[in-house]
């Protein structure tokens, strides 16, 4: 696991904002911002998406994404691919070490098929995604939700096809950055599962930060 | 080896119509509860870029997370089943010769198919330029009113890509052979929309156009014993979601 840190300053950022631990968030980034995801207590999976804010059809595509680069695990110098294959976005830092893209996000119905029918009530990521689409309008629904990414989340697939969800390798700090490549929509939620480790069993707050583009004010 | 199995797998159900996809063309159809699809591979190497949506509910489609996480897979075979977005089974996999089928590389694209296997137009070559996977699944799916949102992950039968250790991706060249079959028993009624057009990680120089046969059987859907159902308590209440919609 490789380690990159970057150097710029919190009290800089144009946007600090911290999420309560389930909570969705939805906001714009524009191409050369820097955009920073800190898990603040540790082992938060952080489900998202990103659109062309110019032209939402074109979103992230996990496929094209681990296809292109040739591994399953995004770390720093992943470059997020659109379902155009166009990067939208490049890990810059990571201190976490690797994130899941083939996880997807928790919801009522999948939440009933993995754990048990009487959990349906439970919170889910794709009741978030749905409500700050539908708080967002513009057009966007469920038929835009692709498949995410999960920061923070530790997804193994070992090489006889076995997939896991496993105990988190993301410790209390821990953050992944990147830069917009184009205007993006990012669409999150702070995962409310309490059903798997993907959250260590105990959802908590996380911190978003944007950074205006290096020689701008 | 594929002709001993083929014995074995006793034939199941009355035939209710074929179809020869052509290599590099795309297809799509509805396909009922209780209808097994099955298809086959008659050349050996292709690869069917597959997209399943609900018939009633366009925005209930496959979802590959869900599949994968439910059943605590990263391909899919024998015994496995496609959940759809709302935690209900599309279709199970009751048969499969291959053994592995590919449902996280996605699609291959135009740009990719002109860098790879040259340019080649309509004008020219008519009916045997390179078509891709994209672009003629986003034409089938056109003619239902479903575009690019409605274009999620997909699967890509007779296609092996493992995982590495440390996460990266390997093909597996000549995994299928002529003759190799993957049944889908449809648990719901679903839009099916097909590309057989070369996986966007085969290496092999050449556009290969390798023909599919597409066999439709009256099987019905899965019996209460069914080993699909009863792979994992997973399945069995995904087959509960799925059996309230028909009750």
């Amino acid at each position: 696991m490789t380690y990159v840190t970057s150097d710029l300053d919190p009290a800089a950022a144009v946007l600090r904002e911290v999420v309560p631990a389930g909570e969705p968030w939805m906001g714009i980034v524009k191409r050369g911002q820097r955009f920073r995801i800190v898990d603040l207590e540790g082992n938060q999976a952080v489900d998202t998406l990103f659109y062309s804010a110019a032209r939402p059809e074109e979103r992230y595509s996990a496929q094209d994404t681990v296809r292109e680069q040739g591994n399953i695990y995004l770390t720093a110098g992943s470059r997020l691919l659109s379902n155009e294959c166009n990067t939208m976005l490049t890990i810059v830092a990571d201190t976490c070490g690797r994130h899941d893209t083939l996880g997807g996000a928790c919801s009522a119905e999948s939440n009933t098929v993995r754990y048990a029918l009487e959990k349906r009530h439970m919170h889910s990521c794709r009741d978030n995604f749905l409500m700050a689409l539908a708080r967002w309008g513009g057009g966007l629904d469920k038929r835009d939700l692709s498949s995410n990414i999960n920061f923070f989340m530790n997804v193994p697939v070992t090489p006889a096809g076995k997939l896991t969800f496993a105990d988190g390798i993301s410790g209390p700090g821990r953050y992944v950055e990147m830069r917009a490549e184009m205007d993006v929509i990012v669409l999150i939620s702070n995962c409310p599962q309490l059903n798997n480790p993907c959250n260590a069993y105990n959802p908590t707050p996380i911190e978003l930060l944007i950074w205006d583009a290096e020689g701008k004010a | 080896m594929v002709t001993q199995l083929r014995e074995r797998i006793e034939e199941k159900g009355t035939i209710l119509w074929e179809e020869r996809v052509r290599g590099g063309a795309h297809w799509s159809g509805i396909v009922r509860r209780g209808v097994t699809l099955r298809i086959t591979d008659l050349e050996g190497g292709s690869n069917v870029s597959t997209l399943l949506f609900s018939a009633e509910d366009h925005l209930e489609r496959y979802n590959m997370p869900d599949t994968l996480k439910a059943q605590h897979t990263a391909f899919l075979t024998k015994g496995f089943v496609c959940y759809s977005d709302m935690g209900r089974i599309l279709c199970s996999i009751t048969e499969d010769t291959c053994g592995w089928h590919d449902t996280i590389c996605g699609v291959s694209n135009a740009a990719m198919v002109r860098a790879r296997y040259g340019e080649t137009r309509y004008q020219e070559h008519r009916n045997d330029r390179y078509q891709n996977a994209f672009d003629g699944l986003l034409v089938e799916l056109a003619k239902y009113g479903l575009g690019k949102r409605d274009f999620a992950a997909n699967i890509n039968f007779f296609s092996k890509v493992t995982v590495e250790e440390d996460g990266s991706l390997c093909f597996h060249p000549a995994h299928s052979q002529a003759g190799d079959f993957v049944d889908l028993r449809f648990e719901m009624n679903t839009l099916v929309a097909l590309a057989v057009c070369p996986h966007p990680l085969d290496p092999d120089p050449q556009y290969r156009r390798r023909d599919v046969l597409i066999t439709a059987r009256e099987t019905g859907p899965a019996p209460a014993d069914d080993p699909c159902r009863h792979r994992c308590p997973e399945n069995q209440r995904g087959f509960e979601n799925t059996e309230r919609l028909y009750r």
